[in-house]
């Protein structure tokens, strides 16, 4: 028997319901790793004690006979985004410092009652806002995988510590959530499975809002099956969240029949940017000729308003995030910068608290929402959102699910993309459209780069038929085949 | 368009972000920056076409009218950075 | 006849609009479950949701949708099937989230009318333009301490309509009409208690001036939060007045907010400077658009209790009353009510003096609500009916109604206490009017020579020997009959 970290989540399903080892043992396995891997800072806060508390409370259960379900036991790692009780919630910033919430989020409450053990709460980009997780007040993370150059990597964003903590094998799955690519994206970067509900599958009471009409929690893990289960466990209807869809979680597991014969797969014709490096489109082909030769048929689709999105993206995220953010405001939680008057210790906290990012995305958004200029900006990009979304429904007529790049590129270097803002945002250009249209989208490891970084391929399919995402997926991740790890991380 | 110092100071003053002086230059270079990139929607034909306002496509949830919370007084004030009399403390307003 | 201000170059009238917060009758907050009830310990009726910790969400609750809805009906206005809520960005102390959830560009009622009743008979119509629901703010404190203020956030999120009227309204009496006749409406509905002392109903006020004549509208000042019809109309008085005294110096009137200093009367400008807020409106992404059935709509209107209006139109056709009567009987839902079962199978006429001039007037002096009123309108009908049948003179009536409001009692066993019973039977009288005229020979030879007068002295002698009871129809009668013999 290998390392306990080298386990999926399946695996150790199988392996606590035969005894093989406990739940404490596992979940000791990874305290140890997490220790050893602190290097990366893909936390914030380990938390040993709870872990153990609930790890000790699992193997009760199962010695009698009350065993929860395949997440049962199972040591994760939750995004710093949720907010989890007494435990420190900072959402990757200053400004809430010391916060520890009096309440549970409802997604990792349900991940809690269905036995999952919480290690820790990982390491983001500040308030979600970021493709390389580097600007969190709590320093950057850095990636397990090392490029033939030497290099630092990023782990992607905005949930680059979850990614990072599941690719070390420092957790055997991670929450993250997805507002323009936040679980894709890092999930590509780091070689693992991510996906992003349909928006409205998982409740986003708890988690703390960045774009209200964007944000979605997903699972994260290194299998699809592994990221079937956990979806499993996370979704379901929230009467405390208006947004939360009234509808049934299948069994996602199941979906994982590994046939799709007779199946059409969207190609997007816009997608094929200019400049888009030559592996990325050698691995996309690749990915078509898979699902080919497992009985799928290609379908070029075209999906015309593409080049736009990125733009839309950045007026409609941050116009929300700059309301969204007006509570951190030092009066009620989290940092109070003295001021002689309220005006001032507002301004003074915020200037203080928040990073040099989140003040960009907070100013835009107010700027685009401002007298004058909500015509031009906000309610035109609300425009053209509804003619992304039109352009998916449309295509979804014509086929049952659409293959596409998950990033433009492998990881890029730690201060790297950081003069431009823009540059930075250009990550996004595959999955930011799928997050305008609230459509399920997941990325799995596809390949490696030249330099040996993980690629992933993204699968995008129709409102809640995660399934059919999922199937997909599986057949991908299958014949895809990636048996790379990366340099460093779990027991070893 | 391209945004000045002042309007950087005046929307930071609408956000309540106190920006530096020596920053507001840089940072009018950067907002001007990415707005001029949006600004490519402008080449959309967006006629006819209602704003999105939800992609969830479902309708307002109601709930009853009972009382399920509130009474949790030390939760509400567990985090304040500052409390009295069981109130938030803050700098005084003068009206 | 028009409210007008005589200016030093001619004659300026008054345009005048008014906002009114009222907060929605219900158990629990618009968009949490916090309870709403006035008069709570600090904080202790606030959610995680009310204090805006983060990652809370909204959830609307459906009974504040009725009571918008039936408060539009109520305003004969047009409900909107489709209304969208959308968040008022500012920040202050009282404002947990950083916005306020209300509605903006679509709001769930649109236009409507209030019809309004004068002192002198006549009605007038004021428009109402639109109703929308929003989020109530917190409490500051600024009292307690020299450096600091306290919030409070047990309002934070209680569910207000907000009233806005047209700038149909042209003289502070008509603003104080208006007033009173939407908290009537709101009364009678059950939507808001109306009560400005507490805070449930606040009104802010729009002023401007223009000259006779004049069709154009020009600036406007505002006074907010007033919180009495009182108030509000000395604000309007004092406003309109020193904006043509600032016309007719040739200054400009500036928009802005003004404070009003109620014990001075008086408006001025505030203290700190006003900055322009910049609300920067959009649709909130944690709710969806709020759609309404016709069917919804309708079952609430058939549900609606007799309006004012109609009821007063009912008792002018139905019980012959003045339009001013049946106006003051329907200003309360209450007293309409008490009115009605008092009236019923008696005169009722005299059922309205009765409940108009000694019910309402009593209630008055004892600061009392109709809803504290100690005189049952079963013992009212009751005191009617002895006078009608003769046992009790409309004097000695009003003495027992005194006692009936003191103690409760019912006016039979009141009279019964007090050996009040009329005395009609004209042989008791007739000896108490010979003794009487036995004793004063001077007195009714005066009378006989043509003086009137002495006739009220006469009877002043009896009613005065009969401690009040004999029936006065009776005794003039019978003093006529002696004195001219």
């Amino acid at each position: 028997m290998g390392a306990l970290t080298d386990l999926t989540i399946a695996k150790a399903a199988a392996g606590l319901a035969a005894g093989d080892f406990t739940a404490v043992e596992l979940t000791e396995a990874h305290l140890r790793a997490m220790e050893a891997a602190r290097g990366l800072n893909a936390f914030i806060t380990e938390t040993p004690d709870i872990a153990r508390e609930r790890a000790k409370a699992s193997d009760a259960r199962r010695a009698a006979g009350q065993a929860k379900g395949p997440m049962d036991g199972i040591p994760v790692a939750i995004k710093d985004l949720f907010c989890t009780e007494g435990v420190l919630t900072t959402a990757g910033s200053h400004i809430l410092d010391g916060f520890k919430p009096t309440y549970e989020s409802t997604v990792s409450a349900n991940l809690r009652d269905a036995g999952a053990v919480m290690l820790g709460k990982t390491n983001l980009d500040e308030y979600a806002m970021g493709s390389g997780n580097v600007t969190s007040y709590y320093g950057p993370v850095i990636s397990p995988w090392k490029a033939t150059d030497g290099k630092d990597r990023v782990p992607g964003g905005s949930s680059g510590g979850s990614a990072a903590a599941v690719a070390a094998r420092l957790a055997l799955g991670a929450t993250g959530t997805d507002t323009g690519g936040s679980i894709r994206q890092p999930g590509s970067y780091c070689g693992i499975a991510g996906l992003k509900p349909t928006y409205g599958r998982c409740s986003r009471w708890g988690i703390i809002a960045y774009a209200s009409s964007l944000d979605q929690a997903g699972p994260m893990a290194r299998t699809v099956e592994d990221v079937a289960i956990m979806l499993k466990a996370m979704a379901g209807h929230d009467p405390k969240d208006s947004t939360s869809a009234p509808i049934a979680v299948p069994d996602f597991r199941a979906a994982l029949t590994g046939d799709i014969r007779g199946l059409r797969i969207g190609i997007p014709t816009e997608y094929r940017v200019d400049g888009m490096p030559a592996e990325i489109e050698a691995l996309w082909q690749r990915g078509m000729g898979w699902l080919k030769a497992a009985g799928a048929e290609p379908v070029e689709v075209s999906l015309p308003h593409t080049q736009y999105a990125l733009a839309t993206y950045y007026i409609i995220a941050p116009a929300e995030a700059s309301s969204n953010l007006a509570r951190y405001d030092g009066v009620r939680y989290g940092l109070r910068v003295p001021g002689d008057s309220l005006d001032a210790m507002y301004e003074a906290t915020r200037g203080a608290g928040f990073g040099a990012e989140t003040r960009r995305r907070i100013l835009m958004g107010t700027y685009v929402l401002s007298a004058g200029y909500y015509d031009a900006y906000y309610r035109k990009a609300q425009q053209v959102r509804a003619l992304i979304a039109g352009d998916f429904r449309q295509a979804f007529t014509k086929v049952d699910a659409l293959l596409m790049p998950t990033a433009p590129s492998a990881a890029f270097a730690i201060g790297e993309n950081t003069e431009d803002p823009i540059a930075m945002y250009l990550n996004d250009v595959f999955t930011v459209p799928v997050s305008l249209a609230g459509l399920p989208g997941m990325s799995v490891p596809s390949g490696l780069s030249a330099e040996g970084l993980p690629l992933g391929l993204q699968i995008v399919g129709k409102p809640f038929d995660e399934e059919t995402v999922l199937r997909v997926a599986g057949v991908l991740e299958t014949a895809a085949g990636v048996t790379a790890k990366p340099a460093f991380g779990g027991e070893g | 368009m391209p945004l000045d110092k002042d309007t950087v100071k005046t929307i930071a003053f609408l956000a309540r972000i106190k920006v530096p002086d020596a920053e507001l230059e840089g940072l009018a270079k950067e907002l001007s920056g990415i707005i001029g990139w949006v600004e490519q929607l402008n080449a959309v034909d967006t006629n006819g076409v209602e704003p999105m306002t939800s992609v969830a496509e479902m309708s307002l949830i109601k709930r009853k009218d009972e009382v399920t919370d509130g009474n949790c007084r030390e939760r509400v004030l567990a985090n304040a950075p500052e409390m009295e009399m069981g109130c938030f403390a803050v700098p005084k307003v003068i009206e | 006849m028009a409210y007008v201000i005589q200016g030093e170059t001619g004659d300026w009238e008054v345009v005048c609009g008014l906002e009114v917060h009222g907060q929605v009758v219900s158990n629990a907050k618009l968009f949490s479950g916090a309870a709403t009830a006035f008069g709570a310990e600090p904080n202790t009726q606030v959610s995680l949701v009310d204090a805006a910790m983060p990652g809370m969400l909204p959830v609307i609750n459906e009974t504040c949708i009725e009571q918008a809805v039936r408060t539009g009906l109520g305003l004969k206005a047009r409900i909107n099937l489709t209304s969208v809520f959308e968040r008022k960005n500012y920040f202050y102390a009282d404002l947990p989230q950083g916005y306020q959830i209300s509605q903006f560009k679509y709001p769930i009622v649109g236009e409507g009318t209030v019809i309004l009743d004068m002192p002198d008979g006549t009605t007038r119509a004021i428009g109402i333009e639109r109703l929308h629901m929003e989020q109530d703010a917190g409490k500051s404190m600024h009292d307690q301490d020299p450096r600091r203020s306290f919030i409070d956030l047990n309002r934070s999120g209680v569910c207000l309509m907000e009233i806005v009227s047209k700038p149909d309204i042209r003289s502070p009496d008509e603003a104080g009409a208006y007033l009173r006749k939407l908290r009537s409406i709101m009364r009678y509905l059950g939507t808001c208690d109306g009560n400005m002392e507490e805070g449930s109903m606040r009104c802010d006020l729009n002023v401007s001036v223009r000259p006779v004549g004049e069709t154009e509208l020009r600036t406007r000042t505002e006074m907010k939060n007033l919180n009495s019809v009182r108030f509000v109309m000395q604000a309007m008085e004092y406003e309109a007045a020193r904006q043509v005294e600032a016309y007719d110096a040739g200054e400009t009137i500036v928009q802005e907010t003004r404070l009003f200093d109620s014990n001075r009367g008086e408006t001025r400008p505030m203290r700190a400077k006003e900055f322009a807020h910049d609300y920067r409106y959009f649709p909130d992404p944690d709710l969806l658009p709020l759609v309404l059935t016709q069917d919804f709509v309708d079952r609430i209107k058939a549900d609606l209790p007799e309006l004012p209006d109609d009821k007063k139109e009912r008792f002018i056709a139905d019980f012959g009353l003045t339009p001013y009567d049946a106006g003051a009987l329907v200003a309360s839902r209450r007293a309409a009510e008490y009115f009605e079962a008092v009236a019923k199978g008696r005169d009722a006429k005299t059922a309205a003096n009765w409940v108009i001039s000694n019910l309402f007037g009593m209630l008055n002096a004892k600061g009392l609500d109709i809803e504290a009123n100690p005189i049952s309108a079963e013992n009212l009908g009751r005191l009617i009916d002895l006078i009608t049948a003769g046992t009790l003179s409309g004097r000695l009536a009003k003495d027992v109604f005194e006692l009936m409001a003191e103690t409760g009692k019912d006016p039979e066993t009141l009279v019964e206490e007090k050996g009040l019973r009329q005395i009609s039977d004209t042989g008791a009288i007739e000896a108490v009017i010979d003794e009487l005229i036995a004793k004063n020979a001077g007195q009714a030879a005066q009378f006989r020579e043509g003086n009137e007068k002495v006739i009220g002295w006469f009877v002043g002698q009896v009613m005065r020997s009969t401690q009040g009871k004999a029936n006065p129809g009776v005794v003039n009668q019978l003093l006529r009959d002696k004195l001219a013999k």
